[in-house]
């Protein structure tokens, strides 16, 4: 991936996600530290740190697969609480993708795709699947369409995986270390379509690894460790002029080899 | 083209001989264990082929028939109680009745059990709606046109597919709502479920079948016990409903937390997490569970003897008192009938668990 700087992609003032004061618990282990972020419409922000930083909880609290235990989650105006209504609200609007891809084994490709949309937006059959074709095409696997998850490659997947969560049209979308999982030379063919999903200006959060991705399509890296947002800055100067000392040796230690 | 682009792989002999040394005889070990087997074999089939069919009696009108020496299974006396062991003591001038129940289930059985059969959804209400509607008010009667027959005059085969049927259909949804409950994140839902099971799975069968027919009439005022057929229906389908709850639960325990995960970040609701992607898939894996459940119900039923009710292990039973057709291999042949029974039965269940295994792993290309 040559590094673009020349960005066509555009930030809007409106604050899609907003984070304040937000703590989380695991048993006794202490995992979210009085977390504040925000992000606005169009943002593509990269979280990273070792893990066991706290970043996949992060992500996962904002489509309240987590819950918090103090602070304020606030989703395109939607605040997170226990109500129910609310939280399947949100999961509308926020499509997630996940490390081990997680599609249905026992429905087709196409069948994975349309099923929120039939389901949950209750839309016609017909549309639901000429929408599913569309994601499909887009995430370059048209032709797959009525094969079973078992029968693709894992790079086919999660491309499967991150069609099915564009089909129900979300405004944000998350993604949960996406290309861990890969093998080597399938993670450009997924690094690729999400490259291509953020310059259509989707806002994305996305824990990876791939510091190649971060520097070429984010506009924010996100450090984080032992709980805490450490540092928040864009990818030339995360990577050029980190300013703490934690950042630094996490950074020696991705960049070494 | 080089040597090793032309290699084929390896030839496998094909000859009766080759398989036999390959199978049979190749080692020490396993000739010893093929003689063994062999020598259990001749103990056992021939003479139970003598007595079941060579040396059988097969026509006849009387106990005579199938007296003298030597003689094997006495088939006379099935076909001239064949009437009692289907249909018990139900009155002969409405048989038909209980034939036309026989027939209609199977003609709604068999497109529901044809995976490629149309209109599923419609088959559905049919068999699980209005059949059991049709057979109950033929069955019953005290209709117009229908006199009354009381269920103690029902028995044989009618009562054991009555029982087994009921059973077999209660007992997958309430088992299928008995796991969701005990996984519920609900506790007093959970505590509920746990009581519910761990009660019904800790009596035996035929506890709750005595306590349905003797006890509880004890306990309700008079002229409000429910009939003891009924009584002992719902004993059963609760007995293995508990059953069924365990085998579901197995099959929940074997689903992926991603998958629930990928279900509620899509926006799917509890039930529809449950219905369109959890349960589809943990009921795939449990098949040989379920149908082993079934199985076991299937032969539970014969316990209902117990309380009065004859089945058709006990319309056999009761069958070997006849005066008409006491002959020394009356007990045999009588137990020999029933089983066969049974087994056409099971064993067409187990057939059946096997083909949609194979059919619902070919379609995931696996």
């Amino acid at each position: 991936m040559a590094a673009d700087t020349a960005k066509p992609m555009r930030v809007s003032d409106k604050v899609m996600i907003e984070m304040s004061g937000v703590h989380k618990w695991f048993g006794d282990f202490h995992v979210l530290k009085n977390i504040d972020l925000t992000i606005k419409e169009g943002e593509r922000i990269v979280i990273a740190g070792p893990s066991g930083s706290g970043k996949s909880t992060l992500i996962r609290c904002i489509n309240h697969l987590e819950t918090h235990d103090a602070g304020k989650i606030v989703i395109d105006g939607i605040e997170l609480t226990e109500d129910l209504k609310r939280i399947d609200e949100v999961r509308r609007e926020v499509g997630m993708v996940f490390q081990q891809f997680n599609l249905f084994p026992h429905m087709t490709v196409l069948e994975n795709c349309t099923l929120a949309p039939l389901w949950v937006r209750k839309m016609p059959e017909a549309e639901a699947r000429d929408l599913a074709m569309k994601f499909l095409e887009r995430v370059r696997i048209p032709e797959q369409a009525d094969k079973y998850p078992g029968q693709l490659s894992g790079g086919q997947q999660q491309r499967v995986a991150i069609a099915r969560a564009l089909c129900m049209n979300p405004k944000i979308m998350l993604f949960d270390e996406p290309t861990s999982a890969l093998d080597p030379e399938m993670i450009k063919e997924v690094l690729d379509v999400m490259v291509e999903l953020a310059r259509e200006g989707m806002t994305m959060l996305c824990v990876t690894h791939e510091m190649g991705f971060a520097r070429e399509v984010a506009n924010r890296v996100v450090f984080m460790d032992e709980g805490e947002i450490i540092e928040q800055a864009p990818p030339e100067e995360f990577f050029n002029a980190p300013k703490s000392e934690r950042t630094k040796s996490f950074l020696a230690q991705i960049l070494a080899h | 083209m080089s040597a090793i682009d032309m290699m084929g792989p390896p030839q496998k002999s094909g000859s009766v001989l080759g398989w036999l040394r390959r199978n049979l005889f190749s080692s020490i070990g396993n000739t010893v264990l093929t003689v063994i087997a062999a020598y259990l074999l001749w103990l056992t089939v021939p003479p139970l082929l003598n007595f079941a069919i060579f040396d059988a009696v097969w026509t006849g009108d009387t106990r005579e028939a199938c007296l003298g020496e030597g003689k094997g299974a006495c088939w006379p006396l099935v076909w001239a109680n064949f009437d009692q062991f289907i249909y018990g003591r139900y009155p002969a001038s409405e048989i038909w009745r209980v034939n036309i129940v026989f027939a209609l289930g199977f003609i709604a059985l068999v497109p529901m059990l044809i995976p490629s059969a149309p209109a599923k959804r419609f088959n559905v209400i049919l068999l699980l709606v209005v059949y059991p509607l049709i057979a109950l008010v033929l069955l019953a009667g005290d209709r117009p046109g229908l006199p009354p027959v009381p269920t103690s005059e029902w028995g044989g085969l009618l009562v054991t597919l009555v029982v087994a049927v009921t059973g077999i259909v209660v007992s997958l949804p309430l088992g299928i709502v008995l796991a969701l409950g005990r996984r519920s994140s609900m506790p007093a839902i959970r505590m509920l479920s746990i009581i519910f099971i761990e009660f019904w799975r800790g009596v035996p069968l035929v506890t709750v079948l005595f306590m349905a027919s003797v006890m509880l009439p004890l306990f309700l005022p008079e002229g409000l016990s429910p009939d003891n057929l009924l009584r002992c229906l719902v004993g059963v389908a609760l007995f293995s409903s508990a059953y069924m709850a365990e085998v579901v639960r197995g099959g929940l325990q074997a689903i992926p937390a991603g998958q629930y995960e990928a279900a509620r970040a899509a926006g799917l609701s509890y039930w529809q997490t449950m219905g369109l992607v959890v349960l589809p898939q943990a009921l795939r894996h449990v098949i040989p569970g379920i149908v082993n459940t079934f199985i076991g119900l299937f032969k539970d039923t014969t316990l209902v003897l117990i309380v009065g009710i004859f089945d058709i292990l006990g319309q056999v039973r009761a069958q070997l008192s006849d005066p008409n057709w006491t002959v020394p291999q009356g007990a045999l042949t009588g137990y020999l009938f029933a089983g066969i029974v049974f087994w056409i039965f099971c064993f067409g269940m187990s057939q059946y668990s096997n083909f949609m295994e194979r059919r619902l792993n070919a379609g995931r290309g696996r």
